[in-house]
């Protein structure tokens, strides 16, 4: 069975900052990023919907040692978006020493990077970026 | 189903190794088939647990190697991967294939030989274990998902995160003096010593002595135990560590005849879990909680029966979570039970009396074979001064990824 939302469409989208998902027909759950069937309910019945890209900070940490290919210091954190989902992306705008935990609960909004592929990636990437 | 017992165990001295992937594992290897009273053309299958070899050494498909350097080249030899628990998965589907009566006699075990990569490489490494698509390019480590956890917990039960760093310190303390007492572990010395040496170190060079009142002012101080990922500093993280360890698995009957102390696989669990992100609020693991009741279930037992646990503390918020999720304490309860030294040898219950991943190190394909390593030294009373007294029920917890992979071993004595 055709893959309703790949991770080629939904990239393409998040490059013009809009965040796509999948709604469930069975239970209404909200699944980003996607996945073949409903998170919630393994529902197959989906429908593509653009989510509002908005929601609250839950956890962050300030990246001081990096991977190869990232440049140190940089934000990442998990948002909860409004629609209930949970989605990992790099806060910025915020001073790196200045991340302390009252960012907690904070509310965000999505954008995006691009980031060059490396050795291992299969070509260029999308990170999801989130500006208070 | 039979019952199925560990009746040898083997595990290379970890830290920093110049030898391979295979001549690591092979040492392990033959420590456990001699220590079991067998040779090697007794292993009918081995499970072997590696990660990176790729990254490494070049080298892909490492099992049939293994088999080749102790003399049984044709015996079926299957790679397990399940990042930092692939030792531990590899155990228990050698643990099923026993159980199920296809074979009576197998090797299981793992190597990775980490500080083949540096620093920068072995991190990007690592980071392959979380979602490349969706988590990846955002940049993230394994520090990083652990320091986020750290965070969480700290905001979900209201514990001020400089209390709960001084509980994360105490995690490390124990476990480095627990390792002190290991002569296998990457470092055998207590944070004190640790201390020590750096003071001996800067008076012999005539450089500034540092005065540190306490092993929380050396936590605290950055120039040593400098941040690796918000809250996480140094001493909050497992070293990257070259080692080997494997077991030899047989058939209860079988056992018998070997060793006058097999110790019995009593009962295994292993989950999976999908991206971190997916699974919300990590605090509370379900791969975990459910992996562990798996075990718990298998072997007819309830948390406080476990006499010692060797579990996943690849950072010290992460054992404070493992103990929770695997029930010996409530949650929000096990940063607490940690400064009350409920977790230390002699205490409740025994968490990581062979130093754990933070004193031992973790060679990730190996790690979990260690880990039953101790846990049937601990039985058999083989420990020395780290000895649980009268363990006679052990388990170990090891968790590949961002909890993606969990697997639990319980293990009791057979006599
Ligand atoms: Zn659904």
């Amino acid at each position: 069975m055709e893959y309703k939302l790949t991770h080629k469409a939904y990239t393409a989208a998040l490059r013009e900052n809009r965040l796509l998902g999948l709604k469930c027909n069975a239970c209404g759950g909200y699944t980003v990023p996607p996945k073949k069937v409903c998170i919630e309910c393994a529902g197959e019945d989906l429908d593509i919907v653009e989510l509002r890209g908005q929601g609250e900070i839950r956890t962050f940490t300030v990246i001081r040692v990096a991977s190869e290919g990232f440049q140190a210091p940089y934000i990442v954190g998990i948002i909860e978006l409004d629609e209930g989902p949970w989605l990992m992306g790099n806060i910025i705008g915020v001073n790196c020493d200045e991340a302390t935990m009252d960012m907690i609960g904070r509310r965000v909004k999505l954008g995006h990077a691009v980031i060059p592929g490396d050795k291992f990636s299969a070509g260029e990437r999308v990170a999801t970026t989130f500006s208070l | 189903m039979r019952e199925v017992a560990v009746v040898g165990v083997g595990m290379t001295r970890f830290g920093v190794s110049e030898n391979t992937n295979v001549e690591m594992f092979s040492e392990a290897a033959m420590e456990a088939i001699n220590e079991s009273n067998l040779e090697p053309k007794d292993i009918e299958a081995l499970f072997f647990g590696n990660v990176f070899g790729s990254h490494e050494e070049g080298q892909a498909n490492m099992a049939p190697f293994a088999v080749a350097d102790i003399g049984v080249p044709n015996i079926p030899a299957t790679r397990f991967e399940g990042a930092c628990a692939s030792g531990s998965v590899a155990v228990r589907d050698a643990f099923i294939w026993v159980a199920s009566g296809y074979y009576d006699i197998v090797l299981a075990g793992g190597t990775e030989r980490v500080l083949a990569m540096d620093t920068p490489a072995a991190t990007r490494a690592f980071a392959m274990c979380s979602n490349s698509y969706y988590e990846g390019p955002a940049g993230i480590t394994f520090p990083g998902v652990f320091a986020m956890l750290a965070h969480l917990y700290s905001h979900k039960y209201a514990i001020p995160l400089p209390k709960l760093k001084e509980q994360m310190a105490m995690v490390a303390i124990k476990n480095h003096h627990n390792g002190k007492l290991n002569p296998k572990a990457h470092f055998q010395a207590t944070i004190r010593d640790l201390m020590e040496a750096r003071i001996a170190r800067a008076t012999q060079r005539g450089q500034p002595v540092p005065t540190w009142a306490d092993e929380m002012e050396f936590f605290r101080d950055i120039k040593v135990n400098p941040m690796i990922a918000d809250p996480l500093q140094l001493y909050d993280c497992c070293p990257f560590t070259d080692g080997a360890a494997a077991l030899v698995l047989a058939s209860i009957d079988k056992a018998r005849a070997l060793t006058d102390k097999p110790v019995l696989v009593a009962g295994v669990g292993q989950c999976s879990a999908g991206s971190l992100a997916d699974q919300k609020d990590y605090t509370q693991m379900k791969s975990r909680i459910l992996s562990a009741k798996q075990a718990y279930t298998q072997a007819g037992i309830e948390p406080p029966d476990v006499d010692l646990c060797e579990l996943h503390d690849c950072f010290t918020i992460a054992e404070i979570v493992a103990m929770e999720c695997l029930g010996f304490f409530e949650f929000g309860q096990g940063s607490r039970a940690v400064a009350r030294g409920e977790t230390e040898i002699g205490g409740k219950i025994a968490i990581n009396p062979s130093g754990g991943l933070k004193a031992v190190g973790h060679p990730i394909g190996a790690t979990g074979a260690r880990q039953i390593y101790e846990v049937v030294k601990q039985l058999r009373g083989e420990c020395g001064e780290r000895q649980v007294a009268g363990a006679t029920i052990g388990m170990t917890d090891t968790l590949g990824g961002d909890a993606g992979t969990i697997c639990n071993i319980i293990l009791r004595r057979g006599w």
